[in-house]
């Protein structure tokens, strides 16, 4: 079973983190970085290809990391595979293992490194999610054919941007979610936190929060210029302007980015209702996350184990 | 030309189950040639949905209307009036017609008729085949003027696959393995060496892979 849902069901606040294959063969990277974040975290998110750049298997990296006794939550986009080939890697990723499914879109790959490629999109996120929980709760492959036996079971997360328009339909997305069977959701990077704060008022209005358990996301900035670059560049990122000055005035902008990112964890966990836990997206700089972990608070292992 | 047919009676029925005052628009371009959506198919289509309406005891009002293309604003902009007086339009163009009336007239409930099936011509009488696949990249210079990507059910470039048999598709006895059409024709023309060399994976975002496409002439823009 995963421990994750184990974690989030006893009601202490979860904490994963995200770790990004690596763009070639050798899996030393990603086992340095699962040592190095073991002590800290619940789960690590291994990402599927994100921004469309070819790089190692969500699946293959997450068994590198389950060797080092981390949790993986195994990416999934809709962006590469038919739904054969899910079906396929699901299976696979089961045997290997795995145990939590984050299902989402994936970053069209016109922004990556093969943006002549042919997308797939035979099933969308919501599709996925619906039809993997279908495997584990009616023991159904997506076409309805039945499990003879072994069907995979495994605990079923989806995406939920707060900062993407149209806002006043975030929330009913997010339902829509979780009518389909998403029993967790990892947000977007949190940096517009009045507009979070709005989003999560409305999840608990609804009782959303006690229907699925929301780890807010959260991603240090190095610099005002990772800032800028966040507002100017990547949809779906509110980047408000204090933030990129705030930087900008620091003497050591990498420790600003952090000091912000901790005023955010405590924000949050101190201040906005529904919140389950919290996944931290330190691209391409994941060895901040101990730091983060243990400054805001979060450190758990020592707590529980 | 777009090769599109009309949906099930009952389906179209059940989408304006509820209104009763429809205006049915035509279109005088591909789907007339077609046979699925001109003057007289329209006409056919509200004739029978009037009747059913009536046996079921909830007489429709309806209109009716051919326009030269539903592909070009001008022609939609005309309907204004017959649209002002109809609770929903039926459109029996390809897909671009129903977005066309749908974003000239935002507030008015536009119901599609048809099924848009492909680009392709007609073979024979009530036949029509498909023929490209709008991919964006022509190659149909190196295949023979054949169209792998929409004539090989695996779109592959470096066919024939190991499922072509006495010039068949594994998928199904009656359809014809394009490249066993394309092997043909290249043989013919003394071209067959084209086939030694790997044809390279297609640039598909010039495909619809690449996200919703535009073409502009910039000299038909500036005037």
């Amino acid at each position: 079973m995963s421990r994750l849902k184990q974690i989030l069901k006893s009601g202490r606040l979860a904490v994963t983190a995200e770790i990004g294959p690596p763009r070639h063969s050798s899996p030393e990277k990603i086992i340095y970085y699962a040592e190095m974040l073991k002590d800290y975290i619940d789960a690590a998110n291994i990402t599927d290809c994100q921004t469309a750049v070819v790089r190692m298997s969500s699946i293959a990296a997450g068994a590198h990391i389950l060797g080092c006794g981390v949790e993986p939550v195994i990416q999934m986009t809709c962006r590469d595979r038919n739904r054969i080939a899910m079906q396929s890697d699901l299976l696979g990723a089961y045997s290997l293992g795995m145990r939590n499914l984050l299902c989402l879109s994936g970053d069209h790959q016109i922004f990556g490194n093969h943006p002549t490629a042919k997308n797939v999109y035979d099933v969308d996120s919501i599709q996925l999610i619906q039809f993997v929980r279908r495997m584990r709760d009616e023991k159904l492959f997506f076409s309805g054919d039945e499990f003879k036996e072994h069907e995979p079971r495994f605990f079923v997360g989806a995406v939920a941007n707060p900062f993407a328009d149209p806002f006043e339909y975030r929330v009913d997305r997010l339902e829509k979610k979780i009518n389909a069977g998403a029993e967790f959701i990892q947000t977007q990077c949190i940096y517009d936190m009045e507009r979070f704060v709005r989003f999560m008022e409305q999840c608990v209005e609804r009782g959303l929060h006690e229907r699925v358990y929301i780890l807010a996301g959260v991603t240090p900035l190095k610099s005002w210029r990772a800032a800028k670059y966040l507002q100017q560049n990547v949809s779906g990122i509110i980047m408000p302007e204090e933030i990129v000055r705030r930087l900008m005035k620091a003497e050591d902008q990498k420790a600003e980015g952090v000091n912000i990112c901790i005023e955010q964890i405590k924000y949050i966990k101190e201040k906005i209702k529904g919140v389950s836990g919290f996944h931290i997206m330190a691209i391409a700089w994941e060895e901040v996350v101990p730091e983060l972990v243990r400054r805001s608070g979060l450190c758990r292992r020592q707590e529980t184990d | 030309m777009i090769v599109a047919g009309q949906k099930p009676i009952v389906e179209i029925a059940a989408l304006i189950e509820n209104y009763n005052k429809v205006l049915l628009v035509g279109c005088g371009g591909c789907v007339t040639v077609c046979l699925s959506g001109g003057e007289k198919e329209t006409e056919i289509l509200a004739a029978a949905l009037r009747i059913k309406r009536k046996l079921e005891g909830k007489p429709i009002e309806i209109a009716t209307s051919t326009v030269t293309r539903q592909c070009d604003p001008e022609f939609i902009d005309a309907l204004q009036d017959l649209v002002k007086d109809a609770d929903a339009v039926v459109s029996l163009a390809c897909g671009v017609g129903p977005q066309y009336l749908a974003e000239r007239y935002p507030d008015k409930y536009i119901v599609p008729a048809m099924n848009t099936y492909f680009a392709g011509g007609s073979k024979q009488h009530g036949v029509w085949e498909e023929r490209c696949g709008l991919c964006g990249d022509c190659v149909l210079h190196l295949t023979g003027g054949i169209c792998p990507v929409s004539r090989c059910s695996k779109s592959i470039l470096n066919g024939p696959c190991g499922g072509s048999q006495q010039g068949k598709c594994e998928i199904d006895k009656d359809v014809d393995c394009a490249w066993q059409l394309i092997y043909d024709r290249l043989r013919v023309l003394g071209q067959l060496e084209t086939l030694k060399q790997v044809m390279p994976p297609k640039d598909w975002s010039k495909s619809r892979d690449g996200g919703p496409r535009r073409m502009t002439i910039e000299d038909v823009m500036n005037g």
